[in-house]
C-alpha cells in the first residue's frame, strides 16, 4: 500500500536527519572544548593589557593631546558597527541574536540622526544584514578558512579598522559579539572601542612610592598600546564568538536530534498502525469472501 | 640568594611563562636592561630580540616580538606579541619569521617601523 511505503520513506529520511543532527552535536561538543580552552589561555594577556592600560590613562590624565583613539575625534556622526558572527550555520539563533542588537543599535543610531557604517566579520551576519542595510556595509571580512583563529588574523581586522579611522571613515565604533557565558547561554553584547573606554583599574599596583618610568614616554608608550589593545578586544571576541558558536550549535543540536526521535517514534506508531490496519481489512476480506462461498 | 622576581610572559593567545626567577634580561627600545626583584618601577616597549630568564644557575632564552615589559618591584610582566623560545628557532618556525621580518622591512613607512624591522632581520640572522 502507498501509505505504508510513504510512512516508511519518511522515517527514513527523519532517522538519516537525526544522524546529521547527531553528529554535528558532537562535533561541537568536541571543538566547544578547544574553543573554551583557547578562549581561556588568552585571558591573562588582555587582563595584564587592560591593567596597564589603565594604569598609563590615569597617568596621561585628560591632556588635550592625548592619542585620538582614547578621547575620540570630538564626534560622534560616523558609527562603525563591527558585527562579529559566525561561518556557518547550524547554531540556533546564535547568529541571528547578534544581528537583531547590532539591527536595533542601527535603528536607534539612524533615529538621533547619525550616520551608520557596518564592518562584518563572518558570512552568516553578512547575509542577514544584507537584506536590510546593504548599502551600508563597507567591509566584510570571512574567517571560514581558519580553523582557529590566531592573534595575526585579529591584528589583519584591527589593522584595517585602525586605516579607515585614520582616514576618518568614522569617528566611534561598536564591536558586537557574542559573549560566552556558559554552555547554554551566550548574550549578545555590544562593545565600545573607538573612542576606547579606559578599563577601569580595580587594583591601585604598589609601586611602593616609586613613579613609573616610561622608556619611551607615555605617550609613545599609548601610542603602541592603544593600536594593539583594540587587536586584543578584537581577538578577546573572535575567540569568545568562537565558544559560544560551538555552545550554541552544541545545543541546538541537542534539540533537534530530540525532536527527530520524538517523530520518528510517532511515524513508527502511525506507522504499525496502518500496517495492523493493513492486515485486519486483508482477513476480513479473506474471511467476507469465504462466506459467500 | 637575594629575593625572587615574579616574573610572567604572556602572549595574546597563552601565557608561556610564569614563576620565580632570578634575573631577567629585556631588550628594551632604549637598550637592553636586566631586572632583579626590588627594581624600581618601569614601563618600557620591546624592541625584537632576545630575552634571557636566569634562574638558578639556568638560562632560558626567549625570542620576542613587539609588546611591552611592565615592571614594579616584585614582579616583572612581559606582554609580547610573539615569543618562541631560542631552542626552537630554527627550520621551518625561523624560515617563517625570517620571512615576516623581511616584508616588515619592505612595508615599512616611518623610521621607526624601518628600525625596528632591520633590527628583527638582524637579530634573526644570527639564529
Amino acid at each position: 500500500m502507498a501509505n505504508l511505503n510513504e510512512l516508511k520513506i519518511r522515517i527514513r529520511s527523519v532517522q538519516s536527519t537525526q544522524k546529521i543532527t547527531k553528529a554535528k552535536q558532537m562535533v561541537a561538543a568536541a571543538k566547544l572544548r578547544r574553543a573554551e580552552e583557547s578562549a581561556k589561555a588568552a585571558r591573562p594577556y588582555a587582563e595584564r593589557m587592560e591593567a596597564v592600560l589603565g594604569n598609563l590613562v590615569a597617568g596621561v590624565g585628560d591632556g588635550s593631546n592625548a592619542p585620538k583613539l582614547l578621547i575620540g575625534t570630538g564626534s560622534d556622526k560616523v558609527n562603525l558597527l563591527i558585527v562579529a558572527t559566525a561561518d556557518r550555520g547550524l547554531c540556533g539563533a546564535f547568529n541571528s541574536s547578534i544581528v537583531r542588537q547590532a539591527r536595533e543599535a542601527i535603528v536607534r543610531l539612524q533615529g538621533e540622526g547619525k550616520e551608520v557604517k557596518i564592518f562584518c566579520i563572518g558570512k552568516k551576519g553578512r547575509e542577514q544584514l544584507k537584506r536590510l542595510y546593504s548599502d551600508l556595509i563597507v567591509k566584510s571580512v570571512e574567517l571560514i578558512e581558519i580553523k582557529n583563529v590566531g592573534f595575526a588574523n585579529a591584528r589583519e581586522i584591527a589593522d584595517e579598522i585602525l586605516q579607515m579611522f585614520e582616514a576618518g571613515t568614522f569617528d566611534q565604533a561598536h564591536l558586537f559579539y557574542g559573549k560566552f557565558k556558559n554552555v547554554l547561554t551566550q548574550i549578545p553584547t555590544e562593545l565600545q572601542i573607538i573612542p576606547a573606554k579606559a578599563p577601569e583599574t580595580s587594583e591601585v599596583p604598589d609601586i611602593s612610592g616609586g613613579v613609573y618610568d616610561y622608556e619611551p614616554d607615555e605617550e609613545a608608550i599609548l601610542n603602541t598600546l592603544l593600536p594593539r589593545y583594540l587587536a586584543v578586544q578584537i581577538f578577546r571576541a573572535l575567540l569568545e564568538n568562537a565558544a559560544s558558536e560551538q555552545a550554541a550549535s552544541m545545543t541546538a543540536m541537542d534539540n533537534a536530534t530530540r525532536n527527530a526521535g520524538d517523530m520518528i517514534d510517532a511515524l513508527t506508531l502511525k506507522f504499525n498502525r496502518a500496517r495492523q490496519a493493513k492486515i485486519t481489512t486483508e482477513l476480513i476480506e479473506i474471511i467476507a469472501g469465504a462466506e459467500s462461498v | 640568594m637575594a629575593e625572587k622576581l615574579k616574573f610572567s610572559l604572556v602572549s595574546p593567545e597563552r601565557e608561556l611563562f610564569a614563576k620565580e626567577v632570578d634575573e631577567v634580561i629585556v631588550p628594551g627600545t632604549e637598550g637592553e636592561f636586566g631586572v632583579f626583584a626590588q627594581h624600581a618601577p618601569v614601563m618600557s616597549t620591546l624592541l625584537p630580540g632576545v630575552l634571557v630568564v636566569k634562574e638558578s644557575g639556568t638560562e632560558s632564552r626567549i625570542f620576542v616580538h613587539g609588546g611591552f615589559a611592565d615592571v614594579t618591584p616584585d614582579c616583572l610582566t612581559v606582554l609580547a606579541e610573539q615569543a618562541i623560545p631560542v631552542e626552537e628557532m630554527k627550520g621551518d618556525v625561523l624560515a617563517a619569521q625570517k620571512d615576516a621580518a623581511a616584508a616588515d622591512l619592505k612595508a615599512a613607512q616611518t623610521t621607526d617601523e624601518r628600525l625596528m624591522a632591520e633590527r628583527a632581520v638582524a637579530v634573526l640572522a644570527s639564529f
